[in-house]
């Protein structure tokens, strides 16, 4: 029987030696090998089984159900440390993939558009919404659509406050964007809605004037148009722009090509019309000129003043733009500055 | 126009205190412009007057001035000024007094010399921004009175920025007319008289043109005294008006002015010569004007002459030879009606704009010629003496404006406004503006208009009217009701703010640059014989030449941004250019932008690269890929670009922009020190989409064919992707050039291109045979026309 126990005793030997190999495995590569040195065909467990020559007929069945209760328990113990290197393998592999989520992503950061443009797609959009049609017209202009069509003939006082760029006698840069009224009304029939925004030019520089600067020329004609309705639409607009219930306030003016005539202003959005710089301490800011289509330009476009009646408005963008955001100074607008442009992105 | 409230007052005197009087006025459309008290803050300034003058122990430039302010005993005062001189009266603050600022005065020590109060000047009373010695007051002022109310001077100066058509109020009387029509109160205006006659002496006076001067009045005033004061209550009105006195006789004439509204002119009668002639300039005449400057009169301008030549220019300004002068004795007063549009530019055509001039230009109620000159006279009379001769009167009945009468609709008050007035008020509001107006059937008056009122002529005009005399704040808010209008959703043109979005979201910062630009930049970029349009007046020499592309601008931004210390710069901006003449100008609007700089941002991330053309070239295909079309890019010149690195821009075989690198023998000029690539299109091709077209999706595999070839080094991609567009065949579904390589293995002169080929027939497999026999095709296409040799 001593024979027995040693033999068994040489099993177990073996087994320790491999649970101890197998706890101290790191890789799994090294536990492969030592599933293979122990487990394989040519395993340590199979040779012992082989080198034990002639076992006895009654020590084989319990010779046999330890070597079988020694592979299983290798066995098992190979699988428990696959699993426990894999989980380490695949933990170390994700701590080796950390990145730091806080830098910056990779590749193009946007850009954005200018204020002016900004806001103009605001006022379009506004408009566009209730039915206005968006119109063009050239910017080099000829005085009748520029000043004559509009009720402006040669001479009118009207025409010297234009500070108009010439060409030459016919030819202008237009001083506003009202021409195109009448460039529409030459084309189309009434009804009509129409806004035209664009950019026009004044000969004037100097802290609150620019040579250049934009427009938004709305006009609707129609049967029963009203000036009640031309307040109304005005008055929704302003505060759908600025996002406030401010108070619109409108007063009589004179353009040529509106009877009657108003310029509309609006609550100082700066003070809140408690009086302050931007508003000359009046509380009150002009904002845009208004009016009924006076019936001498419904003559020039062949339009019956007695069927139709119109309105039209004409607001400067950049000084919605300066109310808007808070921009103090109109030439920033065309100096094109990145650190100007980059606070509307 | 500039007025004092007072003065205001003195004509209508509603209850109502200034700042709800002037809001009246400019809810009324007479916009208060500004409000300016008449003179300065101070109190404890009183009448003084010098009765002894010593000079001053130890200092050359002081005095001292024992001042009599009817306290009880003169006061010892110190001053510096040059005019103080016995008997002068002046205004003294007394020890007490506080002037402007806050400045207290106290008794103080002059060099030594004890001073109890100080003698003013106009400037240290705040009624003038500047003074050369003390104010000097008339010889009845009463010693001892204060000051501030011996000159009235709790009163504000109110400016109405006037409209063009209100010309009515350009004068106090007009003024009041408006506020009385406001307040409802009633007016109380000067009285004028009719001056007795005491001369027999007048001067002919012929109009010739009559049509610019339907009406002439003059009179002669002889015996005068030019070298009395113009009384201080004038002085002050004008003042406080804004203008300065300038002597009696040009003082009256401005009064009358600003009172009434009528420009009046006075000249020397001894220096005319014969009788006065209201008619056109002839060719080559000159005059002298009263500013001094000697201008070569225009025939379209209408003159005063005489038998010896021009006097003045009718309306604008007077001439300095026949001005009125320290040694004039006798006047030739004019006061005239000269038709608007007669008078209207002449001005502004001599660098000009007078009181008279906005006046005339603007309409003077011709009925107030008459009435203006009596008014003239008399206080001529009154200041400066003198006899007065019978008015010359010339008129043309015929060439005067004629009175309106227009028909009120009540039913268009309520089309135009949106509201019914009611009739009792239509006619009391028109007839407190002095318009006639008389009930007619179907509720409509007929209303004539007085002759100041320039501004109405037809129906709407008198609307207006009264829907500012009702208040346009009053008026409720509607909204539009109207026939519903189509639209149009096209799908042929992509919306210009997509293309801007995608320029933004590819790292663009919109730019908005002036259409005019700096010739010296532009000429840079303009093509070969190519002009740029150029203003008459430009605002500045080097914003001159309208531009012919966007890249001056924008190449001038992008040199403001580099030299601000950004290394990366993409900007781009759409707006037209202008071709052409300004006669037969073509201004189409083109989109443009630039680039310099890294690839991207410096970042962690990336290694630093700079742009190159493929960069932007990126850009620009995802600009035209919104549009879809046949798109190719052409190796050609352009003036401004690197000669090789510049494509023209084709679409549907149009040539539609360029892009390329700025010529770098141009960076020296442009300020530029590194590579900046540009590019333009114009937007209506840009825009110009198709409109997707379904094709059904093949359920059967697609196969892909690789293809190496060698070429000569100057075939370019787009040859070979023609030469490849040419074959036909259903199976042939895309072609990807993925590589061009010359160097290493590959002979000088040759490089060598990979394509990829992708196969796929709709209904079935393809088999290899078919695939091979368009691949024979293929290549034979590629060796016939390219000369190609097949590498793999």
């Amino acid at each position: 029987m001593a024979e027995l126990e040693s033999q068994l005793q040489a099993l177990d030997d073996i087994v320790e030696v491999a649970v101890s190999a197998i706890e101290s495995a790191s890789v799994s590569a090294d536990l492969e090998a030592l599933r293979i040195e122990y487990l394989g065909k040519k395993g340590k467990i199979t040779a012992y089984l082989k080198q034990l020559g002639d076992v006895s007929v009654e020590q084989r069945p319990v010779i046999g159900k330890s070597v079988n209760l020694a592979k299983q328990k290798v066995a098992g113990l190979v699988e428990v440390k696959a699993k426990a290197l894999a989980e380490a393998a695949m933990n170390a592999a994700l701590e080796a993939e950390k990145v730091d989520v806080s830098l910056p992503g990779r590749g193009e950061q946007t850009g954005g558009l200018h204020p002016v443009t900004r806001t103009l797609q605001r006022i379009q959009k506004y408009f566009q919404n209730i039915g206005f049609d968006v119109a063009e017209g050239p910017e080099i202009e000829d005085s009748h659509h520029n000043f004559t069509a509009l009720n402006i003939p040669e001479h009118h006082p009207a025409r010297a406050m234009h500070d108009t760029f010439y060409f030459n006698a016919e030819m202008l840069l237009r001083t506003h964007t009202s021409p195109v009224q009448i460039r529409a009304m030459e084309k189309q029939e009434p009804p009509l809605r129409l806004i035209a925004p664009g950019r026009v030019y004044r000969c004037d520089s100097d802290l609150t004037h620019t040579p250049m600067f934009h427009q938004v020329e709305g006009l609707m004609v129609d049967e029963n148009v009203s000036f009640t309705d031309l307040k109304g639409i005005l008055s929704d607009f302003l505060q759908a722009f600025f996002e406030k219930p401010l108070e619109v306030r409108f007063r009589p003016s004179y353009f040529p090509f509106t009877e009657p005539s108003a310029e509309a202003d609006i609550t100082c959005v700066i003070c809140d019309g408690e009086g302050c710089r931007v508003c000359s301490h009046t509380g009150w800011i002009e904002i845009l000129g208004c009016g009924m289509v006076h019936p001498n330009v419904f003559k020039h476009v062949d339009i019956d003043s007695e069927k139709y009646l119109g309105f039209a408005f004409g607001l400067g963008v950049e000084r919605m733009a300066m109310l808007r955001y808070g921009v103090n100074d109109l030439r920033l607008f065309f100096d094109n500055d990145l650190r100007f442009l980059r606070q509307f992105n | 126009m500039k007025f004092s409230e007072k003065w205001l007052r003195e004509w209508v005197n509603p209850e109502l205190d200034s700042t709800v009087l002037l809001d009246k006025l400019t809810l009324a459309g007479l916009e208060v412009d500004g409000v300016e008290p008449v003179a300065g803050e101070f109190t404890g300034v009183v009448v003084g007057q010098v009765l002894s003058v010593e000079p001053h122990p130890d200092a050359d430039k002081l005095r001292l001035c024992q001042v009599d302010v009817a306290a009880d005993e003169p006061l010892s005062i110190v001053c510096g000024a040059a005019n103080v001189r016995q008997d002068l009266k002046i205004p003294v603050a007394v020890v007490g007094s506080v002037l402007p600022g806050n400045f207290k005065i106290k008794k103080a020590k002059l060099r030594g010399v004890p001073s109890f109060g100080m003698l003013c000047s106009e400037k240290e009373l705040g009624l003038a921004d500047s003074a050369d010695g003390l104010m000097e007051l008339a010889a009845d002022a009463p010693v001892g009175k204060d000051f501030r109310e011996y000159l009235d001077l709790d009163d504000i100066t109110i400016d109405v920025d006037l409209t063009p058509n209100r010309s009515d109020c350009l004068g106090i009387a007009g003024i009041a007319r408006e506020v009385g029509v406001l307040t409802g109160s009633d007016l109380t205006p000067v009285q004028v008289n009719t001056a007795p006659v005491r001369s027999q002496n007048t001067i002919a006076v012929s109009v010739v043109n009559s049509e610019a001067c339907p009406r002439y009045l003059g009179r002669v005033i002889e015996n005068v005294n030019v070298k009395a004061e113009t009384p201080l209550w004038m002085q002050e009105k004008l003042r406080r008006s804004g203008l300065r006195s300038l002597g009696p006789v040009v003082d009256v004439t401005n009064y009358v002015m600003l009172e009434l509204g009528q420009p009046m002119h006075a000249f020397d009668s001894d220096k005319l010569n014969g009788g006065i002639t209201v008619r056109n300039a002839q060719q080559d005449e000159k005059l002298t004007l009263l500013d001094g400057q000697e201008v070569t009169i225009n025939t379209d301008t209408l003159l005063i002459a005489d038998s010896a030549g021009p006097l003045a220019l009718a309306g604008i300004m007077g001439g300095e030879a026949s001005s009125v002068g320290d040694e004039t004795k006798n006047l030739f007063l004019e006061s005239a009606f000269f038709t608007p549009i007669n008078i209207a530019g002449r001005a502004r055509s001599y660098g000009l704009h007078t009181d008279s001039s906005h006046r005339f230009e603007r309409g003077v109620d011709p009925e107030l010629a008459r009435n203006a000159m009596e008014r003239a006279t008399a206080l001529l009379l009154d200041i400066v003496g003198g006899e007065a001769g019978q008015i010359t009167e010339v008129v043309s009945e015929q060439d005067l404006p004629q009175t309106q009468t227009i028909e009120l609709r009540a039913s268009r008050i309520k089309r135009v406004l949106g509201i019914d007035i009611e009739k009792a008020q239509v006619e009391e509001q028109l007839t407190r503006l002095g318009l006639t107006v008389e009930a007619a059937e179907n509720e409509t008056w007929q209303v004539s208009v007085p002759s100041f009122r320039f501004d109405i002529a037809i129906e709407v005009d008198l609307i207006e009217e009264l829907g500012r005399l009702y208040g346009y704040d009053l008026l409720p808010n509607t909204r539009p009701q109207g026939t519903v209008l189509t639209s149009s959703i096209t799908e042929h043109q992509v919306q210009v703010e997509r293309l801007q979005t995608l320029l933004v979201d590819r790292g663009y910062q919109e730019a908005i640059t002036y259409s005019f630009v700096d010739p010296t930049v532009q000429q840079h970029f303009l093509a070969e014989g190519q002009t740029a349009i150029t203003l008459a007046n430009p605002i500045s020499a080097d914003l001159a030449d309208m531009r012919v592309s966007l890249w001056p601008g924008l190449v001038q931004a992008l040199v403001y941004n580099l030299n601000r210390q950004h290394e990366r710069v993409r900007l781009f901006e759409v707006g037209r250019i202008y071709t052409g003449t300004a006669d037969n100008v073509e201004q189409h609007r083109y989109i443009g932008g630039v680039v310099t700089g890294g690839r991207f941002d410096e970042q962690w991330a990336e290694k630093r690269q700079a742009v190159d053309f493929f960069d932007a070239k990126a850009d620009v295909e995802a600009l035209l890929a919104l549009g879809g079309g046949d798109v190719e890019f052409v190796a050609e010149q352009h003036p401004s670009l690197h000669p090789g690195q510049t494509a023209r821009i084709y679409k549907d075989g149009n040539a539609i922009g360029w892009l390329g690198a700025i010529h770098p023998k141009l960076n020296k000029s442009l300020g530029l020190d590194s590579k900046a690539y540009v590019f333009e299109l114009a937007l209506s091709a840009v825009v110009t989409a198709e409109v997707p077209s379904f094709e059904a999706l093949s359920r059967f595999p697609a196969n892909r064919r690789d293809l190496a070839i060698l070429v000569d080094e100057n075939i370019t991609g787009g040859k070979i992707e023609r030469c490849l567009k040419s074959v036909e065949s259903d199976i042939l579904k895309g072609i990807q050039l993925f590589d061009v390589y010359t160097g290493d293995g590959v002979e000088d002169g040759k490089k060598s291109i990979a394509i990829a080929f992708q196969l796929q027939h709709s209904e079935r497999t393809l088999t290899d045979e078919e695939v091979d026999a368009l691949m024979q095709i293929i290549t034979k296409r590629l060796e016939q026309d390219l000369q190609a040799v097949i590498r793999a």
